[in-house]
């Protein structure tokens, strides 16, 4: 199954620059469907990157997060073909993870 | 074993099978829905209504408005299931960001925590019921930093 993930990391200068996007439905639990019955939430809680072994970023999310999420942010360090991982877990405890390259 | 061979010389159920039925179904239904978070996720933080409250929930102190805390949003924004926000600034020592957005039913929509060497600078995207103003928590050096500004929402991300 092609991952849920998608992200775009880029060494630039001292720096490397991420861009992420992940397909989840990010469903708050306030919305009803098409038969007035209300869509039970099921978004991501956690999502985490790493680089070398060390969490750069932790993202904590609620509800509100738009569905198929998108996040960008910058860390120091990071060279060309170096792993960064992705990792994300929702509520119902479905979780996915991508190791990528940075290019 | 004796327990179940003196019971078993009952057939009617008693009252306290009755009870002790319900129990155990109570049991199995309270362990079927409840869901356990993510470890270290602020679960309670994500439930306060209010940015003050929700705040000292999160992070245990109060914050003031900075003009070094950078918040980007749309002015209007058609759709509000997908509303671009980007926060930044130029402060040392940042180890967490969080966006608020008051106007939704609860308040918490995101929260960062910034690694040593992690650009100060996110950029993301929240839904808002309705419009209102977002907020942006900086925390650096141990001290809450904060923007605000409104963003009128011609059509609602929240409701059906």
């Amino acid at each position: 199954m092609a991952s849920t993930i998608r992200v775009r990391a880029q060494a630039a200068g001292k720096q490397t620059e991420v861009q992420a996007l992940i397909q989840h439905p990010m469903d708050s639990g306030y919305v009803k469907d098409s038969n007035g019955v209300l869509i039970p939430p099921h978004h991501i809680e956690v999502v985490t990157f790493s680089h070398a072994g060390k969490v750069v970023l932790t993202a904590d999310w609620g509800p509100a997060v738009s569905k198929d999420p998108y996040i960008k942010f910058a860390f120091a360090g990071g060279a060309k073909g170096d792993e960064l991982t992705v990792t994300w877990t929702d509520n119902l405890g479905k979780t996915d993870t991508l190791a990528a390259k940075i290019a | 074993m004796q327990a179940g061979f003196t019971h078993s010389l009952r057939n009617e159920p008693t009252r306290r099978d009755a009870i002790r039925l319900l129990v155990l179904l109570g049991v199995i239904g309270a362990a079927g829905t409840a869901r356990a978070d993510v470890a270290g996720w602020p679960a309670q933080a994500f439930k306060i209504k209010g940015a003050d409250e929700t705040v000292k929930q999160l992070y245990g102190k109060p914050f003031e408005l900075s003009d070094k805390v950078t918040l980007e949003t749309p002015e209007i924004a058609e759709n509000g299931a997908v509303v671009p926000i980007s926060v930044s600034t130029t402060l040392p020592g940042v180890t967490g960001i969080s966006l608020l957005v008051p106007g939704n039913p609860s308040t918490l929509a995101a929260s960062y925590v910034l690694a040593d060497g992690t650009l100060p600078a996110i950029g993301c995207r929240l839904k808002m019921a309705a419009t209102s103003d977002v907020v942006a928590i900086v925390e650096a050096g141990g001290k809450l930093y904060a923007a605000r500004k409104q963003v009128k929402v011609t059509l609602g991300g929240c409701g059906g």
